[in-house]
């Protein structure tokens, strides 16, 4: 019969309709400003730097070796290093960023930069409403603006972020450990040294390390 | 459809291509319409220049390259992984496959090892893309007849469910950049495999309301069959590849000739089509993704545990041997293939993508001539071209 | 599918003249290729497509390759008044630019056999001829090499620009293109595009 495969469609078309009003199934949207999606825990927007403790700046993971910058494909990371040093979190003395910028508008969200950073000091934010009225300032964004803490991070990936922390104290309690295994050990080489130095020995060694 | 395109098929069937400006004689008494590049039926930024005689295309030809940013010259400049990610943006629709294509040559000229695990992820993904593009591409075609909205909308409600599926495992719904040189960047998250199995299950049913809405539709019918003939010969003659050449009858499934990764381990068959014709193309597309489904039942059931990168893939300072290799998968639009010369160095001294659309366009002229404007949309609709691809 | 020395013997048997050589390849993928002269191209492909042993009736990938001079050093030993001296040699290897082609048969489900063609130099003789009447798939991806690379296929039925526009003059493909300082104004924060789009619009963009 002419027509069959048309009145057929129809058919369907009522079904959905119909099933739309009691099927989450048949009717997915989701009333955006209103009603928000949680994001998966894998979704990723914009790069971000993390940092430990209570000062953003000051607790910057990331020692500007400039890997992430070399490695991104769009190049839309800019570091200058800094002249000085300061501590890391072991204690090592490293650079620090002087200048960290991440152009938002070049960027393409591909994660390489989070992938092939050895420090864990770059990470991939959840943050999506980012729109903006300042076309260049506005999207570009400095190390202030990129710093986010470690707690932030881990709000976002508990078990990724636990794993990161452990590690990181791993090595400092290992780091410490050397750096008092070394103190003592200089401290003991020091008393050696000094009752070579007189003997028979007639003052304590008191001047370590 | 006219009746008079029946009587009189298109004349250029024998395999040669045709000359241009061979009706600029008679230019007076033709109209020279640009169709594009701003037309919602051309699917992106693309032109066709079509000469009509009345409303008969008596010459075409297909103008592209607005959306060209040099892709393969980007690839020599920058290094074999900070390529992966411009990958996903070739054909936007398919970036699980565009990644395994790239990856699975710089494995061939590198010599890198797939894990297991990774090779069952890969085939997943893969066959997951075909079911979104194959999905949304006969949304954009009955769309293109038409049929405006419905069939589209319930299109993209389905391919929301494998979007979500790929979010949860890359991070991002369509610029996956999931594949790595010697197997995937993580793995699949937990859970994960639960959810696609639901993903699967489910989608068997939507299959058939879908065939149920469309394909028996009268419309639909009289519009797509005996439109865009593509025979045989011309379309092995002129690369055509994917389901637009096994529409016309050529039984060539790269997954089967070559049988990359692990596809020699699932049982599936390769639909072919009879005409040749639009509907042919449609169909031989709802048939794939009923063996795609397949191909994930039995993929989702035995896929082991294991690691997911080969161990001696490196992430950086990635420099492999100076030689070449062409390496090519069975992508939802046909062979997407990727050749790359390397001197030694961090960057690729060649790299080319053999992209399916591009080459899949060299048929259009011979399909549409003799046909009306109308068709011509349709037809281009059922060669399912993306213009990231075809500009590169 | 045979090996590559039995398909060359049997390429220079069946085609009268023809100069073929094997081009080796390194690499783990094991893709070896054959090199055909420029005068036989035309008539060794139709011979490996109709050939019923080969039956090369689909050519998957069409490519260019631009390959530059080259200096070769070298060092000769040359007698300089009864005195034996190390002399560096320098020799330049000339340029060329490289048609690939990738073939694979549909019917008998082999492949790939990987043929290039190279022109005699970068500069003025470019000139290839084209396959397109022996497969219809390179009509567009040898229009394409013509476009970014500018080699001039001979035999072409359609020869023009395919994807940079017809008023373009250079090749962008080819190693020593060297970019216009800007297409388009768009400066980006800490680029050197932003350093020359001053210098093109100086009024523009505040310093």
């Amino acid at each position: 019969m002419l027509g069959e495969g048309i009145l057929k469609g129809m058919v369907e078309t009522a079904r959905n309709f119909a099933g739309s009003y009691v099927s989450k199934d048949r009717l997915t949207t989701v009333e955006y400003p209103e009603e928000r999606i949680a994001p998966k825990e894998n979704a990723r927007q914009f790069p971000f730097l993390v940092f430990d403790g209570n000062d953003p700046m000051a607790g910057l993971r990331c020692v500007a070796c400039q890997i992430c910058e070399k490695e991104c494909p769009p190049k839309c990371i800019y570091i200058e290093k800094s002249k000085d040093k300061k501590p890391d979190f072991v204690g090592k003395m490293q650079f620090y960023p002087a200048t960290f910028d991440i152009d938002v508008s070049v960027c393409m969200s591909c994660q390489i930069c989070v992938e092939v950073c050895p420090f864990d000091a770059i990470k991939m934010d959840q943050e999506y409403e980012l729109s903006n009225d300042d076309r260049f300032g506005g999207l570009l964004l400095n190390k202030t603006r990129l710093a986010k803490s470690n707690e932030y991070y881990g709000k976002m990936h508990p078990q990724e972020a636990g794993a990161i922390d452990e590690s990181r104290l791993k090595t400092k309690e290992a780091a410490e450990a050397k750096v008092k295994a070394d103190a003592e050990a200089k401290v003991k080489a020091a008393a050696e040294a000094k009752a070579k130095e007189a003997q028979p020995p007639t003052a304590p060694p008191n001047k370590g390390a | 459809m006219s009746t008079e395109a029946l009587a009189e098929p298109p004349k250029n069937y024998e395999v040669r291509p045709k000359s241009s400006g061979q009706f600029e004689d008679d230019m007076g008494e033709l109209l020279e319409v640009s169709m594009g590049p701003h037309h919602p039926s051309t699917h992106g930024v693309f032109r066709m220049d079509v000469v009509l005689d009345g409303e008969r295309v008596v010459k075409l030809k297909p103008v592209f390259g607005y959306l060209h940013r040099n892709h393969e010259k980007i690839g020599e400049g920058a290094s074999y992984l900070a390529s992966m990610p411009y990958t996903d943006r070739l054909d936007y629709f398919c970036s699980m496959t565009n990644n395994w294509a790239y990856a699975l040559s710089v494995e061939k000229l590198a010599g890198l090892q797939v894990p297991e695990r990774a090779e069952y992820i890969r085939v997943i993904t893969a066959e997951l893309t075909r079911l979104v593009n194959h999905t949304c591409l006969m949304g954009f075609l009955v769309q293109d007849m038409g049929a405006l909205g419905t069939p589209l909308m319930y299109a993209f409600r389905e391919r929301e469910k494998i979007l979500d599926l790929f979010e949860s495992l890359s991070g991002a719904r369509m610029m996956c950049n999931y594949m790595r040189f010697g197997g995937c960047r993580c793995d699949l998250p937990t859970g994960w495999l639960e959810q696609a199995q639901k993903v699967v299950d489910e989608y068997p049913r939507f299959l058939d309301e879908y065939e149920r809405l469309l394909m028996g539709n009268e419309i639909l019918m009289a519009r797509s069959q005996n439109v865009g003939v593509l025979p045989k010969e011309l379309a092995v003659s002129a690369g055509i590849t994917g389901p637009m050449l096994r529409a016309s009858g050529v039984n060539y499934d790269i997954r089967k000739v070559d049988k990359y990764g692990i596809y020699d381990r699932f049982t599936f068959r390769v639909p072919l089509g009879d005409h040749g014709d639009v509907y042919d193309r449609l169909m031989v597309r709802l048939l794939e993704m009923r063996e795609s489904l397949g191909i994930l039942q039995q993929a989702l059931k035995s896929i082991p545990d294991g690691p997911v990168v080969d161990p001696r893939a490196k992430l950086r300072g990635f420099k492999p041997k100076a030689g070449e290799a062409y390496g090519r998968i069975e992508a939802p639009k046909g062979e997407l293939g990727f050749y790359l010369i390397s001197d030694g160095s961090p960057n690729p001294y060649r790299y080319r993508v053999r992209p399916p659309s591009f080459v899949n366009l060299t048929v259009l002229e011979d399909m549409c001539l003799g046909h009306t404007v109308a068709d011509v949309v349709i037809i281009l609709g059922s060669v399912d071209i993306v213009l990231g691809e075809v500009d590169r | 599918m045979k090996d590559l020395e039995s398909i060359k013997q049997q390429i220079e048997a069946g085609v009268a003249g023809a100069q073929v050589s094997l081009v080796p390849n390194d690499s783990p993928a094991n893709q070896p290729s054959l090199l055909v002269d420029a005068a036989h191209g035309l008539a060794v492909a139709t011979f490996l497509r109709d050939e019923a042993e080969l039956r090369f009736d689909y050519c998957s990938n069409v490519t260019g390759v631009d390959w530059m001079e080259t200096e070769q050093k070298t060092k000769v030993k040359q007698v300089f008044d009864g005195e034996e001296k190390e002399v560096e040699q320098v020799v330049k290897m000339p340029g060329y630019l490289e048609a690939v082609y990738h073939l694979y048969s549909m019917e008998l489900r082999h492949g790939p056999l990987v043929i290039r063609l190279r022109t005699k130099n970068r500069t003025d003789e470019v000139e290839l001829p084209s396959l397109t009447p022996v497969w219809r798939s390179c009509e567009f991806q040898e229009r394409e090499i013509y476009d970014l690379y500018g080699i001039v296929f001979a035999g072409h039925p359609d020869l023009r620009r395919i994807l940079m526009w017809d008023e373009f003059k250079d090749h962008p493909m080819r190693k020593d293109y060297v970019e216009p300082d800007d297409y388009e104004y768009e400066p980006t924060p800490h680029d050197e595009v932003l350093a020359k789009s001053k210098a093109h619009y100086p009024a523009e963009v505040k310093p």
